[in-house]
């Protein structure tokens, strides 16, 4: 059982009508793995986890979650998840214990609710009704409820969004420690950074379909295998790109000494995430 | 089979927790239909014929609006809020989740059946029920009648917003030609006819015939029975065919 991906999806489509929101997605995230799918609004991330989720029904493609086909919405299968979905409501007059110990009763091997309330940074809360919490606390509960049955898999739709920085740097602590108890985490942002920070692997999803996938740090240097070397002519900046930057910088040093003058503020980087996703995600 | 009812019981006793937690309107809930018979009891106070149609209509009326009203306004609001969708997310069966709703609003059903005999009895001096078991059966197939329709009309609702206005619009005028406040006889022939093809008026002769009849019984209603079970299936089948766990996007 362990040997089986926690997610697999092969040639992935879905139809709303004339318009293909997804056109051909595959990847599969091992067991384990926090794996992120970034893109634009309307890129097709939410059709697709909603597939994932049970919620929405594909098209054509194969998919399995956990080794079912989560289209025929098998208990299983929900026992083994946990949805943190965009944004959805709880009752407003329910208690957070008190919520979260009616949901634990849905699932065979709960997680102690205490426990959980702990995790997700809601100790001091838990006996307040839903309604008082703020933006950040109540995502938080909505965390905690897709904790609660001790999943195996759990989704993050757009987890910190609407995020002051610092309850972000907490969630993201809280995601985290996730890994650390061995689940696979499906997050779906739009922030690079989050995606970054927290995920191994990262695809990124426009217009329906991957246009490339790996670790952040792969991607910065896979996708546009290129190095950006940069320094100062007579005061002026000066820019190029090169897929070989030990031949490129060899060149520029040797004349540099040659002339007997320095190359002032000489730096090689590599493009960042976020230039990859910028430039992949460009209009045109 | 014993899982499921346990699932079902905790989570009524869930909504039921949740409903009395806001005092204020809970009490609302049960005082409208209190303020109308008040209302109308006062003006034909101690006309015994008058007494005995208003307290049926308010009966009907009370089945119709802890049942119809209360399962559009709540499926409405908990779809758009999004509880819906997350309630279809974790292992709870989707039927035992929406039977603990259908069963939550059954509760408010009966306890303002309760109230208006209780009213009725106590406060205009009718008499106790006179045929239980119509009282009973009528009850009964009302409610699944209209929580059925409660659900179906939800389907129509937009947004939440848009929610009380529609609701109204529906619940206004059949309360007003199903003769819940004055007697059918009185009522010009063609809003008759309209009245006689919708389900209240039937359910309201048929808890009549439970609360005051002088005469029949259940046999005297069986085309009452029959309208309100038409109206059940189609309830029924619009509710589950056009059912939605997510809020509307535009």
């Amino acid at each position: 059982m362990a040997s089986t991906p926690a997610i697999e999806v092969r040639d992935l489509r879905k139809s709303y009508g004339e318009f293909e929101a997804v056109r051909g997605i595959e990847f599969t995230v091992t067991r384990g793995e926090i794996y992120g799918l970034l893109g634009p609004n309307g890129a097709g991330k939410t059709s697709t986890v909603e597939i994932l989720e049970g919620y929405r029904e594909r098209t054509s493609g194969t998919v399995s979650v956990l080794g079912h086909d989560p289209g025929e919405r098998p208990v299983d299968l929900r026992r083994r998840v946990g949805i943190v979905l965009q944004s959805s409501g709880i009752y407003s007059q329910v208690r957070v214990a008190e919520v979260l110990r009616h949901f634990a009763r849905f699932y065979p091997n709960p997680r102690a609710v205490d426990e959980v309330v702990e995790l997700v940074g809601l100790g001091d809360k838990r006996d307040e009704r839903a309604r008082r919490l703020s933006g950040g606390q109540r995502r938080r509960l909505d965390l905690a409820l897709a904790l609660i049955g001790d999943p195996e898999l759990i989704f993050l739709d757009e987890p910190t969004t609407g995020f002051d920085p610092a309850a972000r740097r907490t969630a993201w602590d809280t995601i985290r420690s996730l890994k650390e108890l061995g689940k696979t985490v499906l997050l779906t942002t739009h922030y690079l950074d989050e995606a970054q920070e927290l995920a191994d692997r990262v695809a990124i999803i426009k217009g329906g379909q991957i246009l490339a996938e790996g670790s952040p740090a792969q991607l910065g240097v896979g996708e546009s295998s290129r190095y950006r070397v940069a320094y100062l002519e007579g005061g002026e900046p000066v820019v190029t790109q090169t897929g070989d930057p030990t031949a490129l910088l060899h060149e520029l040093t040797s004349a540099a000494l040659a002339r007997g003058e320095r190359l002032e503020g000489l730096s090689v980087t590599r493009p960042s995430l976020e230039e990859v996703y910028l430039e992949l995600t460009a209009d045109g | 089979m014993a899982d499921d009812l346990t699932l079902l019981w905790r989570q009524y006793r869930f909504e039921r927790r949740l409903f009395w937690r806001n005092p204020t309107a809970a009490f609302f809930n049960f005082l409208l239909p209190l303020i109308f018979l008040a209302l109308f009891g006062a003006i034909v106070s101690g006309h015994r014929h008058e007494l005995e149609i208003i307290v049926p209509g308010i009966a009907g009326m009370s089945v119709m609006s802890t049942t119809f009203t209360a399962m559009a306004y709540n499926l409405t609001f908990l779809r758009e809020q999004g509880v819906l969708k997350r309630m279809r997310g974790t292992p709870l069966p989707s039927g035992i989740y929406l039977g603990g709703l259908a069963l939550h609003a059954v509760t408010n059903a009966a306890i303002q059946l309760v109230i208006v005999v209780l009213a009725g009895r106590l406060v205009f001096g009718l008499g106790w029920p006179s045929d239980g078991v119509e009282l009973v059966v009528f009850a009964v197939v009302g409610v699944v009648c209209f929580s059925s329709l409660g659900v179906a009309l939800s389907h129509l609702i937009p947004n939440f917003e848009a929610a009380p206005a529609i609701v109204n619009a529906v619940f206004v005028p059949v309360i007003l030609v199903s003769g819940v406040f004055f007697d059918v006889k009185n009522v010009p022939s063609f809003l008759r006819d309209i009245a006689q093809a919708l389900p209240l008026v039937h359910l309201v002769n048929g808890l009549s015939g439970g609360l005051v009849a002088h005469h029949g019984g259940l046999s005297q209603h069986l085309t009452a029975l029959l309208v309100l079970g038409v109206w059940a299936v189609g309830g029924v089948i619009v509710g589950v065919r056009g059912f939605s766990w997510d809020a509307r996007r535009e």
